[in-house]
């Protein structure tokens, strides 16, 4: 068998027009038969040995490792390569997105979903400063998340001869670590899948979409940490095996198989390379590389907007002040263009009462401008210039000048975001605005007219607009 | 003790703490699942979560790995001087790529969501992904023509990458 193996591969290096490696030759024959044995056919049973065995023995036709997997690259190294990204870069999606739920605000009940029982996160106050915090956070999330789609299916492919490999476990440890991965592959790619969907606003999986990708993420952390725990010293090994350097100067002609090793994944009769391993990163990092210019653009915002060609938030509005990204329409939300009319008035709320102000009595306060981004929990953002009048004048004027939180309500009645609350450090920030106008002129009814807030580093859906009422307290 | 353990991981498969971090894992799922039982699409999200492996395993990566076999054959059949597969190739793969990551936005799903979510419609993206695709095929054979000419001029030609 393995001298026909050798005599195949030598076949296949001629086939695609490449000469054989000088070490296939026939001279060497002899001693390659000792090498060419399979370090993985020969891994120790656990115990009861004997139904392993009996398991080992019941092949099914067909399941042959050495006819499936062919190609040479795949192997610990290139394995541990793709596995050493991942390792740096996944926490990294896992973390800003757990961060963006407790930017939400949990401790007000308004971070989705709300009952998440001991898996509750430690709640502490957004910062609102630096401003683009949001941006930043959710940017990473997405576009990180997104950048890494080639890694992960790179990955998954250095992999596959791993899922039909036979028997598909020697030992009960085997049984339970293969069960484990199920959580760490389901759950990558369901985040994967909910987050791509959610990002695009296609709703078809018909669950909600901030339950289903938090639990989705602590079952993705509960497969990460095993893997990564049980992985990493196989991984640092691998990576020592050969030096980056030296693959990168490997040509496709002179690039050789792994040596077969107990892993299992390197191939037992590889066939010639179409491509060096060198090549092959730099198609995955092309990969990545593509999806990242096609995204960066609806978070950066500005001419580079323009390159996001295939997302939502890549296309442009026009050239006005209020050409910009409109997150729910006015429409959408139902709201009446009627009620945003003269009959309209912003409701301040405190145990001290009531007082009503029409729109011409706010754009007699003192007005406050700044640029601040509206940035999205679906990682894009767009950066204009508010002018509005403080939310901690208006607490004043509710005679609630240090409140602890205060509660914006909209007109809107539907939408699950027509009403957050804010924290004090959101109300008192001296950027923190009820915005009236937007790059000197009145927001339009899509942006929130008559006003809307406007807070720096707040979630974009919690920048509440056609503002209604607004209620202070200090309990 | 150390006989012991030495002998525990000898019949279990592994070291000790093997079984204590996987089945913490199993715990920390199996919890996720109590919570989210009482939720009416429970079933729906078990059912995304085990077709998404499914369908990676079972239909991506076969349809994938089978096209590229297709390939290969194809090229040992017409071989050139100058290697070709990876010109076709890395298009392909760019081209599946977006396809894969922006199909909503490409075969319009989602467009009430769409409209309701940037008062804007679906309607540029099919076009653009096909000229994206163009786009890399056209740069793909330009390459290959250099290498071709390179090739001619050089008198060797014979490394794909």
């Amino acid at each position: 068998m393995c001298r026909a193996a050798v005599f195949q591969l030598d076949a296949s290096y001629r086939a695609v027009g490449a000469s054989p490696p000088p070490e296939l030759g026939s001279a060497r024959l002899a001693p390659r038969e000792e090498t060419r044995r399979d370090p993985w056919e020969e891994l120790p049973f656990g115990a009861p040995a004997g139904a392993w065995r009996l398991l080992a023995r019941l092949r099914p036709s067909g399941v042959r490792r050495s006819r499936m997997w062919r190609s040479p690259l795949r192997g610990p190294w290139l394995t541990s390569v793709f596995g050493a990204v991942l390792l740096v870069t996944l926490p990294l999606v896992t973390i800003t997105g757990l961060l963006s739920y407790i930017a939400y605000g949990p401790q007000f009940g308004q971070a989705f979903p709300r009952e998440v029982g001991w898996l509750r996160l430690p709640a502490f106050d957004w910062p609102t400063s630096p401003a683009w915090l949001y941006v930043l956070n959710q940017g990473t999330h997405v576009i990180l998340g997104l950048v890494l789609i080639p890694v992960v299916l790179a990955k998954l492919w250095s992999v596959v001869p791993k899922l039909l490999e036979w028997p598909p476990a020697r030992s009960p440890a085997k049984v339970l670590e293969r069960l484990a991965l199920l959580l760490l592959v389901g759950g990558v790619l369901f985040e994967i899948v909910t987050g791509v969907l959610n990002i695009q606003y296609d709703y078809v999986f018909g669950f909600s979409f901030y339950t289903a990708h938090y639990f989705g993420a602590w079952v993705f952390i509960a497969g990460f940490v095993v893997h990564v725990a049980l992985k990493i010293p196989r991984m640092l090994a691998a990576l020592r095996s050969r030096s980056p350097r030296s693959v990168l100067r490997t040509t496709r002609a002179e690039t050789r198989p792994e040596p077969l090793d107990s892993t299992g994944l390197v191939a037992a009769e590889p066939a010639a390379p179409t491509m060096s391993r060198r090549g092959a990163l730099g198609l995955v990092g092309a990969g990545s590389l593509l999806l990242g210019v096609l995204s960066i653009g609806q978070v950066v915002g500005g001419p580079a907007r323009r390159a996001a060609l295939l997302l939502p938030r890549g296309r442009s509005y026009g050239s006005g002040p209020n050409d910009f990204q409109v997150n729910r329409t006015a429409e959408a939300a139902g709201i009446d263009p009627a009620d945003t009319e003269e009959s309209w008035r912003l409701v301040l709320r405190s145990r001290n009462g009531t007082s009503r102000f029409f729109r011409g009595e706010l754009l007699g306060m003192p007005q406050h401008t700044a640029t601040l981004p509206i940035a999205c929990v679906e990682g894009w953002a767009t950066t204009q210039r508010w002018t509005g009048v403080r939310l901690r004048e208006l607490a004043v004027l509710a005679g609630v000048p240090e409140p602890t939180w205060a509660r914006v309500s909209s007109i809107e009645t539907v939408g699950a975001f027509r009403a957050a609350t804010l924290q004090s450090n959101q109300v008192l920030d001296p950027d923190a605005l009820l915005a009236l106008r937007v790059n000197d002129v009145d927001l339009a009814l899509d942006h929130g007219y008559p006003a809307r807030v406007i807070v720096p580093a707040l979630p974009g859906v919690h920048n509440t607009k056609w503002v209604r009422d607004i209620e202070f307290g200090s309990d | 003790m150390r006989v012991l353990l030495r002998r525990f991981s000898r019949a279990y498969g592994a070291a000790p703490h093997q079984p204590l971090l996987v089945l913490g894992a199993f715990a920390l799922t199996a919890y996720v699942v109590v919570l989210l039982v009482p939720d009416s699409s429970f079933t729906r999200m078990l059912v995304w979560f085990l077709a998404a492996v499914v369908l990676h395993d079972l239909v991506l990566f076969p349809v994938y790995a089978g096209a590229d076999r297709l390939l290969r054959a194809g090229a040992r059949r017409g071989r050139t001087a100058v290697g070709w597969v990876n010109h076709v190739r890395v298009p392909v793969l760019g081209s599946a790529l977006l396809l894969l990551v922006f199909l909503p936005g490409i075969i319009r799903q989602g467009e009430f969501t769409y409209y309701a979510a940037t008062g804007q419609t679906q309607q540029p993206f099919l076009g653009r992904w096909l000229l994206l695709t163009a786009a890399m095929f056209a740069l793909s054979a330009l390459w290959y023509l250099v290498r071709v000419m390179r090739s001619r001029h050089l008198g060797v030609g014979r490394d794909g990458n």
